[in-house]
């Protein structure tokens, strides 16, 4: 494992692999060390952030050092259905770079039986792993200004849905009605990280 | 809003201004950024001059202009982006404690230089907190909505019994900010901070409370692979494809993806906060 420097306040602990992130996310909750106020788990990092008038940069970055974090199987039992409609301007797109046919592209994109890996970029805005390998795209070379609320999308070995309308370079491929996100509700969250999520079809609710 | 308790109105929001406070933890893995005051060190200042506790929440104005109504007596501070401050017309104290009667209107003007200011009253602006914060997000659409012409802002009881003496920090005319490397250094030629450092810089207009968006000297990367994404911090100095750096303020989403070069110290945070677009920009490395 790697610790990288990133100001005052908070490291970033780098390992091989996500299973591998989970690892050290669970050791490091086992262990609840003090001062530790925040982590944030991503695809092979985690940001640990951390009051210095607690811990000391170094002493937590060589305890972080001495961890053997274990791959660990991520996944919690809750599963969340999201119904989607394959609209998005940029399925031809998509389609294109992946040699498929759109109606295809939709098929295995239904396929896929997805996990939260991390959330970022926006609240309720969950980075889904678990899709087929085929459907792995660069994102927009110009990234859009607005994309609308509920956009699913795909960059990389990702997919995702938009909680709330705003900039992003991702490929839109569908939308879907699901309330990704409201502060008033309990968890606002509609996705966190392990989430299991399947997408289904609007029309066959 | 308990009974007999004080408020203001906001005759005239100015530009821009919200409310903020220190901001919300906790829901950082579910995508929720921390947000709070962008000039957290004008911010505690503020509160401090008012015998309020460090957690307060108080209005950032963006560029002055504001103009408020005590609906009961209260006490107020400005500190920040320097403005002439008027309580019903008469000159009144930057960076120090006011007494302002109940009816009472007190102006704001625009800053001389630096971009944000804030106000603060004693007992701390009571709206109502969203996930454990008054801030206004403005990348994530998360906190009470921006002043408008009306708005009546309830006063709260979140003060503190003992007062220490506050250092007044004056916001320089010139800014510049030390840097540290950052997480991926590696990712970047040899020289990178040194151009960094050499500048020039200019603050674009395209500047918010999310990130300053800089013109100059583009940082060449080693590498051209992507990066997957990861955490971020304040102050984190991120650099996209096309080499323009971008310095992340408060509401700086909670992941991105490409490469950290730098991080400005958390001493001169404060000072990114206060840099007008168009207004010249420079870095020093940390010796």
């Amino acid at each position: 494992m790697r610790v990288l420097p990133y100001g005052s306040r908070a490291v970033l602990a780098e390992v091989d692999s996500l299973e591998r992130v989970y690892g050290l996310v669970a050791a490091l909750r086992r262990e609840a060390l003090e001062g530790v106020t925040e982590l944030i788990p991503a695809a092979r990092t985690v940001l640990v952030r951390f009051d210095p008038d607690v811990i000391s940069g170094p002493a937590l970055a060589t305890w972080l050092r001495r961890r053997r974090p274990r791959p660990l199987a991520w996944g919690s039992d809750l599963t969340v259905e999201l119904p989607v409609v394959y609209d998005g301007p940029d399925l031809p797109e998509v389609a294109a770079l992946t040699s498929l046919e759109p109606a295809e592209v939709m098929e295995r994109h239904l396929k896929g039986r997805y996990v939260v890996a991390f959330c970022g970029f926006a609240p309720g805005f969950g980075y889904l792993v678990g899709g087929d390998p085929a459907l792995r795209v660069p994102r927009r070379d110009t990234p859009r200004s607005q994309v609308p609320a509920g956009a699913v999308a795909l960059a990389g070995e990702y997919t995702g849905v938009y909680p709330r309308a705003m900039p992003g370079g991702w490929q839109l491929i569908g939308r879907s009605e699901a309330a990704l996100w409201d502060a008033q509700r309990d968890p606002p969250a509609l996705l966190s990280p392990g989430t299991q999520v399947v997408f289904v079809p609007e029309t066959a609710r | 809003m308990t009974p007999g308790a004080g408020a203001v109105e906001v005759m005239r929001p100015g530009p821009f201004a919200t409310i903020q406070d220190l901001g919300r933890t906790g829901y950082a893995a579910v995508g929720v950024p921390l947000s709070g005051a962008a000039d957290l060190r004008s911010f505690a200042l503020a509160n401090a001059l008012v015998g309020n506790m460090p957690t307060a929440a108080a209005i950032e104005a963006t560029f002055g202009g504001l103009e408020l109504r005590a609906h009961t007596s209260v006490v107020m501070a400005v500190t920040g982006a320097p403005c002439l401050v008027t309580i019903d017309g008469s000159a009144a104290s930057f960076g120090a404690a006011l007494s302002v009667d109940a009816g009472a209107v007190v102006q704001v003007g625009s800053p001389r230089r630096g971009l944000r200011t804030y106000l603060a009253v004693h007992g701390g602006v009571d709206v109502p907190a969203v996930l454990g914060s008054r801030s206004t997000d403005v990348l994530a659409g998360i906190g009470p909505p921006a002043l408008g012409r009306g708005s009546i802002l309830p006063v709260g009881d979140v003060t503190d019994g003992a007062v220490d003496p506050p250092i007044v920090h004056p916001v320089p005319a010139d800014l510049t900010l030390l840097v540290q490397p950052g997480p991926r250094l590696d990712w970047f030629a040899d020289n990178a901070i040194d151009l960094l450092c050499a500048g020039p810089y200019t603050v674009l207009m395209e500047s918010n409370r999310v990130a300053l968006r800089l013109h100059g000297p583009a940082l060449p990367r080693r590498r051209d692979d992507e990066l997957p994404p990861e955490g971020l911090v304040r102050g984190a100095i991120q650099v996209p494809p096309d080499g323009r750096p971008v310095l992340f303020l408060a509401d700086h989403p909670v992941t991105g993806g490409y490469p950290v070069l730098a991080v400005v110290d958390e001493e001169d945070q404060w000072l990114a906060a206060q840099a007008r677009p168009g207004r010249p920009i420079s870095f020093r490395a940390r010796a």
